[in-house]
C-alpha cells in the first residue's frame, strides 16, 4: 500500500484524491468561523450525531455502484430496517436479529434476480423501496416504538478525546477501505464493476460477487437503521427517505463514479460526513428555511465544480 | 511436424452456424507440442469462430476438441481450458480498466491471494513483462486504464504467459501486433519461439503474413468456413499464401500501385495541422486529392494529430485548419465507430441524415436507397441491409465505417488505422476505393502501423514522440527510411535498432 | 428479409406490448371485482391521471435515452415551481392562459438549460446535477409560491377536465403529443442523434452527431414537458401545490423503464410510455377498490413492478 502511495505523489490525480478531505475541511471551517464553538467536542458531537447514520447507507450505496448498479431503495430499507429495530429489538432480541439476517437474504436474493435476468437494477431497486416502504408502514404505521438502552448508550456514548461520530465514521472507513481496496478479494469485486466478462471469463462467479455485493449493501444499511434507531427517539418507516439521494450524493462526493467500479471507501464516508455537516452549516448561517435545501444543492454544485476544475488542469 | 507427432489439442469436424451464415464447416486443426502454428484467412473466413471454439468461448454446433488426447465434453468453457493449459489472448482485452496490473494478475490467478498477495502479484506480472518485452516501462501499480493501447496489450499478453497454479501448455494469441508497435511486436515473436523451442505450443492469428510466414513451424489457411492448406511454412511464400486464402490478386498488383504522379502544390491546400508538441516548424500540410501517410510507431500522436484535424471543423484553432467537411474513419471500430443496436443502415447513414432530409423528416427511400448504393460499391457481404450491424464480420463492420465516411458529404477524410485486423481481400477493395476517390478531389490523411499501406500515399508524415520529425515525399519513400525515421530520437540520432 | 419483417423492423422493438397487455390485465381484475359497475370511470381516471406522467414521462424517455447515467431528477421541482408560476402569471383571468402558459414552459426550459449547465460546464454526472438543482428549483418554488393561492382561470380548468364522451380531451392531445415524439425519434435528425448517442457517445461525435447540441435540447425539452405537466396539473387540481410533483419523480422512471425504453441508452420506446402509465394508474386503483390497506398498496406495487420487469427480461448487453 505504501507502494501504491508513494508511487502516485507525483501524479496531479493526487490533488483529485485530496478533494474530499479537503471539501470537509472547508465546511469545518466555515463552520468553525461562524460558531466558534463549534469547534469543540461537544459541537463536533452534536453536528456529526447522523453522520454514523449516513456513513453507513453511504458505504452501502458504495458497494451497488462498485458492481455497476444503482439502489433506489437504500432509504427505504434503513427505513425498515429502523422500524424492526424499534419494534423488537429491546425486547426480543434474537428474533429481530433473525429477521434483519433475512433482510439481507432478501437484498442478495434482489441481487442474485439482477444478475440471473440481466435487469436494470434502477428499476428493480426501486420497486423494492415500495416493497420496503410498504413492509415498514405495515409495521410501524406511526412512529413509535422502543429503542433497547444498550443502542442508546453506545450511539451517545462519549469517548475521552474524539467524539464518538468521527471515531466511529474513521472505524466505518478503514474497514471499507480494508475489505474493497486492500483485500485479494476486494480487487476481484472492483474488477466486476471495471470488466464483468473479463471476471467471468477468469473463473469467477460473476452471481456469487452480485449476490455479495448486495449482501453488503444490505448488511450495512442494516446497520444504518439501527445506527438511527439509537439516535431517535421514536423511528418511523419515512425515517430515512432522504438517505437514498444522500448516499449517492455521498460516494459521488468522495471520488467514485457511476460506472467502471472506481469507488473509494474514504472518499464515500468523508463525502457523508461533508453532506452531514452542510446541513449543521447552514442552521448556523441563518439561511431562511425557504432556502436552506436550496443551499444543500448549492454546496454540492461547489464542490463538485472545483472537482471539474482540478480535472481540467489535470488534462493539462 | 510428422503427422503422428503428439499434439496439444485436436479438432476434428468442428462445426459453427449463427443463424443462416456457416462459420464452419468440418472444420480440422491440431497444434502439436512444441510447435507454432498460423491460422491465416481473409475476415468472414472462420478463424475467429475456430479459435474461440478451441479458448472455450464458444461453443460449436458439432464436432469434437481433444486436449493432450481427452476428449471434452459440452461443458467445456474458458475455465475448463484454463486448467487444462489453454490460454486465449483476444483482440478484445480482457483487462479490468480500474484495476492495477498487479490487481489484474490477481484476477487472473486465483491463488494469488492472503496477505502480501499484492507484492506476489506485482513480481509475478513485472518478471514476465521483463522477459517478454525487455525496456516495457510499465509500473505493476499502474491503473491499466492510464496506459495507452499498446502497453495495456503488453500486459495483457504477459499476463497469459504468467503461470501459478493452472500449466501453461498453448497460447493463443489473435492478432497480438495489432496494436502493438513494430518493436514490441518483435519481442513478442521472439519470445514465441523461445517457448516453443522450450516445448510450449502456440497458435498465431494474424494479418500480417510477413510476420506469419517468418515466426511459424506451420500455416492453416482457411477459407468461407475451411480449411483450405496445412503446410509447414517453408512451403509457403507471400503470393502462395495470399493464393491460397482465395483473392484473385496477384503479387505484382500488391507490390506495384500505379498512382499518377502528381506535382505538389498544383491543387489548393486543404489540411494545415501541427501536433500540441512540435517545437519546429514542422507541420502536415494536404493538398486536394492527395492521400497523406502517416507512420512511425505506434502511439506516438497520430491520432492526437487526427482528432486535431477533426475538431478544427467545429473549433477555430491556430494550429490546425481545414477548407471543408471532415470526416474521420476510426480503428477501434468497437468503441469508436459501430452503433451495436442499429442495422447497417442506420450506421451507414448517421453521417449523411442531413443530406437525407426532406422537409425536416429524413425520408426513408432515400436513407434505404444510400445505404444500397454502398452496399454495392464497397461490396459488403449481407443478405439484407436491415440487419443489425453486428451480423457482419469484422472486415465487413469496417466496411460500413467506410461507406459511412465515404457516403458522406466530407471533403477531408481521416483513417485512424482503419485496416486493423481486417483480411487482404476487404483492404485490397478499400484501397482501390480510396485511390478512386482522392482521384476525383477528395483528400486523405491516412494513419497507418503497416508501412506498405504507405505506397499508397503521396506524401509521408513521419512522428515520434507527438511530433513530426519527418516528411517524406513519394519518390523517396523506402521502408528502410520510414523505419529510419521512426526510430530517431530527439537529438536526431538513431534508437533501438530494429 | 421480406417486407413485412422489413416493416417490423423499422417499427422499432414491440415491448410496449408487455404495458399494455398489464394496464388491460389490471383493469380486467378491477372491473371483475366490482362487478362492471363504473368500468367506463375508471378508465376515464385512468386516462385523466396518465396524461400527466405521460407528458413527463416522454421528456424523462428522451433523457434516459442520451446514455447510462442521464436521469432528470428535477422533475417534480420543476412542476412545483412551474404550477406555481402559471398559477400567478395567469392570476385567474382566461386572457393570461397563453403567457401563464408560455412562462411555466419557460421556466421549465431554464431549468432545463442550468442542469445541462452544470453536467457540460461543470462536468457534473447528470444524477447529481438534476438533483442538486432541484433542490434549488425547489427553494425558488417555494419563495416563489409564498402567499395567496391562486386558482386557476375557469377556461384553463375546464380544458384540463374537459371530456368528450368519456375521454378527457386532455388525454387525447397527449396521445397526440405522444405520437409527434415518437416520429421526432425516428425520423429527425434530433431524434437519430440521440440514440446515436445513448448507444456510444464518442462514435457519435466522431460520426459527425451534434452531441452537445443535442444533449442540451434534452435537458431543455424535459424541463419545458415539466413545466407544462406543472401548469396543467395546478389547473386540474385547481391550484398549485408544492407537493404536486413528488410522486412524479419514481412515476417518470418507472413508465420509462416499464415501457421498454432501454435504460442503457440508444434504444426508446414511446408507445410504451402510454401502456406504463395506464398500468401504473390502473395497479393503484385496483388495489384501492380492492380495500387493501396503504402498506400493502405499497408492497404490492412494488413486486408488480419487479415482476414485469423480470418477465420482460433485461437487455442482452446492458444491465
Amino acid at each position: 500500500m505504501i507502494a501504491v502511495m508513494t508511487a502516485n505523489l507525483s501524479d496531479p490525480r493526487w490533488l483529485r484524491r485530496l478533494l474530499p478531505a479537503a471539501s470537509l475541511a472547508i465546511v469545518l471551517i466555515a463552520i468553525f468561523a461562524i460558531n466558534q464553538r463549534a469547534a469543540s467536542y461537544f459541537g463536533l458531537s452534536l453536528m456529526l450525531q447522523y453522520a454514523v447514520p449516513i456513513a453507513l447507507a453511504t458505504i452501502a450505496q458504495m458497494f451497488i455502484l462498485t458492481v455497476n448498479d444503482l439502489d433506489l431503495s437504500i432509504g427505504a430499507f434503513v427505513g425498515l430496517a429502523a422500524c424492526i429495530a424499534g419494534t423488537w429489538l429491546a425486547t426480543e432480541p434474537a428474533f429481530c436479529i433473525l429477521l434483519l439476517v433475512l433482510c439481507i437474504a432478501a437484498y442478495a436474493a434482489i441481487g442474485a434476480l439482477i444478475q440471473l435476468r440481466n435487469l436494470p437494477s434502477i428499476v428493480v431497486t426501486l420497486g423494492m423501496s415500495f416493497v420496503w416502504l410498504g413492509l415498514a408502514v405495515i409495521l410501524m404505521p406511526t412512529p413509535g416504538g422502543i429503542v433497547p438502552d444498550w443502542l442508546k448508550a453506545l450511539m451517545s456514548w462519549k469517548p475521552p478525546l474524539i467524539p464518538f461520530p468521527i471515531l466511529a465514521t474513521l472505524i466505518i472507513a478503514l474497514v471499507a477501505h480494508l475489505l474493497l481496496m486492500e483485500s485479494s478479494i476486494g480487487a476481484v469485486l472492483r474488477g466486476a464493476g471495471g470488466n464483468p466478462r473479463a471476471v467471468d471469463q477468469a473463473g469467477w462467479s460473476l452471481l456469487k460477487i452480485r449476490m455479495s455485493m448486495y449482501a453488503l449493501a444490505g448488511f450495512f444499511s442494516v446497520l444504518s437503521g439501527l445506527a438511527l434507531v439509537g439516535l431517535t427517539t421514536s423511528p418511523d418507516a419515512h425515517i430515512a427517505d432522504r438517505y437514498t439521494l444522500l448516499s449517492i450524493a455521498g460516494v459521488i462526493l468522495g471520488g467514485g463514479e457511476f460506472v467502471g467500479g472506481r469507488v473509494s471507501p474514504v472518499g464515500a464516508v468523508i463525502g457523508a460526513v461533508t453532506l452531514t455537516l452542510t446541513g449543521s452549516f447552514l442552521i448556523f448561517m441563518r439561511i431562511s428555511p425557504d432556502w436552506q435545501i436550496g443551499a444543500q444543492g448549492g454546496i454540492l454544485i461547489a464542490v463538485l465544480a472545483l472537482r471539474a476544475l482540478i480535472k481540467l488542469k489535470e488534462a493539462r | 511436424m510428422l503427422e503422428t507427432a503428439p499434439r496439444i489439442v485436436s479438432l476434428t469436424g468442428m462445426m459453427k452456424s449463427f443463424g443462416a451464415v456457416q462459420a464452419l464447416a468440418e472444420v480440422d486443426l491440431a497444434v502439436g507440442i512444441g510447435e507454432c502454428l498460423g491460422l491465416v484467412g481473409h475476415n468472414g473466413a472462420g478463424k475467429s469462430t475456430l479459435i474461440n471454439a478451441l479458448a472455450g468461448t464458444l461453443r460449436p454446433d458439432g464436432g469434437e476438441i481433444l486436449v493432450n488426447g481427452a476428449a471434452q465434453n459440452t461443458d467445456y468453457n474458458v475455465r475448463r481450458a484454463h486448467g487444462l493449459g489453454i490460454r486465449c489472448v483476444f483482440q478484445e482485452l480482457s483487462l479490468c480498466p480500474n484495476l492495477s496490473v498487479a490487481e489484474n494478475t490477481r484476477v487472473f490467478h486465483k491463488r494469488l491471494r492472503g496477505l502480501g498477495w499484492r507484492r506476489r502479484a506485482a513480481d509475478l506480472i513485472q518478471r514476465k513483462l521483463d522477459e517478454i518485452f525487455p525496456g516495457h516501462g510499465i509500473s505493476p501499480h499502474a491503473i491499466v486504464g492510464d496506459l495507452p493501447i499498446g502497453q495495456r496489450q503488453m500486459v495483457e499478453i504477459a499476463r497469459a504467459f504468467t503461470v501459478t497454479d493452472d500449466p501453461l501448455r498453448l497460447v493463443i494469441l489473435d492478432e497480438p501486433t495489432s496494436s502493438l508497435d513494430a518493436v514490441a511486436g518483435k519481442q513478442l515473436l521472439t519470445f514465441v519461439r523461445k517457448i516453443v523451442a522450450e516445448g510450449g505450443s502456440c497458435l498465431l492469428t494474424s494479418h500480417l503474413l510477413g510476420d506469419v510466414l517468418d515466426y511459424c513451424d506451420r500455416i492453416v489457411v482457411m477459407k468461407d468456413g475451411s480449411v483450405v492448406a496445412a503446410r509447414p511454412a517453408a512451403e509457403f511464400d507471400r503470393a502462395s499464401l495470399v493464393a491460397a486464402m482465395g483473392n484473385v490478386v496477384s503479387e505484382a498488383r500488391i507490390a506495384a500501385h500505379e498512382r499518377t504522379v502528381r506535382q505538389r502544390g498544383a491543387t489548393p491546400v486543404v489540411v494545415r495541422a501541427k501536433p500540441a508538441s512540435q517545437t519546429d516548424q514542422g507541420e502536415l500540410i494536404a493538398h486536394k486529392g492527395e492521400i497523406i501517410g502517416l507512420a512511425g510507431l505506434a502511439g506516438h500522436g497520430q491520432t492526437r494529430l487526427l482528432l486535431r484535424i477533426y475538431e478544427a471543423a467545429s473549433r477555430k484553432s491556430a494550429d490546425a485548419s481545414i477548407t471543408g467537411p471532415v470526416a474521420l474513419i476510426a480503428g477501434d471500430r468497437q468503441n469508436d465507430g459501430v452503433f451495436q443496436l442499429w442495422s447497417i443502415a442506420r450506421n451507414l447513414t448517421i453521417r449523411s441524415i442531413r443530406a437525407l432530409l426532406k422537409s425536416l423528416l429524413i425520408n426513408n427511400h432515400a436513407e434505404t436507397d444510400l445505404a444500397a448504393r454502398w452496399r454495392e460499391r464497397i461490396k459488403i457481404k449481407t443478405p439484407s441491409v436491415d440487419n443489425n450491424i453486428l451480423s457482419l464480420s469484422g472486415g465487413n463492420q469496417q466496411k460500413v465505417l467506410f461507406a459511412r465516411a465515404l457516403g458522406s458529404d466530407a471533403q477531408i477524410v481521416l483513417m485512424d488505422d482503419p485496416m486493423r485486423g481486417v483480411d487482404v481481400g476487404t483492404k485490397l477493395e478499400v484501397y482501390d476505393l480510396i485511390r478512386a476517390e482522392a482521384e476525383s478531389g477528395r483528400t486523405f490523411v491516412w494513419y497507418t502501423t503497416e508501412i506498405e499501406e504507405l505506397a499508397h500515399c503521396d506524401h509521408v508524415y513521419v512522428m515520434r514522440d507527438g511530433r513530426i520529425i519527418a516528411d517524406l515525399a513519394r519518390a523517396a519513400l523506402t521502408e528502410e527510411k520510414i523505419l529510419q525515421a521512426s526510430f530517431q530520437d530527439k537529438t536526431g540520432r538513431e534508437g533501438l535498432a530494429a | 428479409m421480406s417486407n413485412l419483417q422489413a416493416i417490423a423492423a423499422r417499427m422499432g422493438d414491440r415491448r410496449w406490448i408487455w404495458s399494455f397487455l398489464g394496464a388491460f390485465g389490471v383493469w380486467l381484475a378491477t372491473i371483475l371485482f366490482t362487478e362492471g359497475k363504473g368500468a367506463g370511470d375508471v378508465l376515464t381516471a385512468a386516462l385523466s391521471f396518465s396524461t400527466f406522467t405521460v407528458i413527463v414521462g416522454i421528456g424523462q424517455m428522451f433523457v434516459i435515452t442520451t446514455g447510462p447515467g442521464n436521469v432528470d431528477l428535477s422533475i417534480p421541482s420543476t412542476i412545483a415551481l412551474a404550477g406555481g408560476v402559471a398559477m400567478k402569471i395567469m392570476g385567474g383571468s382566461d386572457g393570461l392562459i397563453i403567457v401563464g402558459l408560455a412562462a411555466s414552459i419557460g421556466s421549465g426550459l431554464a431549468v432545463g438549460a442550468f442542469n445541462y449547465g452544470l453536467i457540460r460546464v461543470l462536468q457534473i454526472p447528470p444524477i447529481i446535477a438534476t438533483l442538486s438543482s432541484s433542490f434549488l428549483v425547489m427553494s425558488c418554488a417555494i419563495s416563489y409560491g409564498r402567499g395567496l393561492q391562486v386558482k386557476p382561470p375557469s377556461s384553463f380548468a375546464d380544458f384540463t377536465t374537459a371530456q368528450i364522451a368519456g375521454l378527457p380531451i386532455l388525454s387525447i392531445c397527449a396521445v397526440l403529443f405522444a405520437i409527434l415524439m415518437a416520429i421526432i425519434l425516428e425520423r429527425t435528425i434530433y431524434g437519430r442523434s440521440t440514440l446515436a448517442i445513448g448507444q456510444n457517445m464518442r462514435a457519435a461525435w466522431l460520426a459527425g452527431v451534434k452531441v452537445e447540441r443535442t444533449r442540451c435540447i434534452t435537458y431543455m425539452m424535459s424541463g419545458a414537458f415539466a413545466g407544462l405537466c406543472g401548469a396543467l396539473l395546478a389547473g386540474f387540481s385547481g391550484g398549485n401545490a408544492l407537493n404536486m410533483g413528488e410522486e412524479y419523480l419514481l412515476a417518470s422512471i418507472a413508465v420509462v423503464v416499464i415501457g421498454g425504453t432501454s435504460v442503457a441508452g440508444g434504444r426508446a420506446n414511446v408507445p410504451g410510455i402510454w401502456g406504463a402509465a395506464l398500468f401504473l394508474y390502473l395497479l393503484v386503483t385496483m388495489l384501492n377498490i380492492f380495500g387493501v390497506s396503504a402498506g400493502v398498496r405499497l408492497v404490492l406495487t412494488g413486486l408488480i413492478i419487479i415482476g414485469m420487469i423480470t418477465m420482460a427480461g433485461g437487455e442482452k448487453t446492458g444491465r
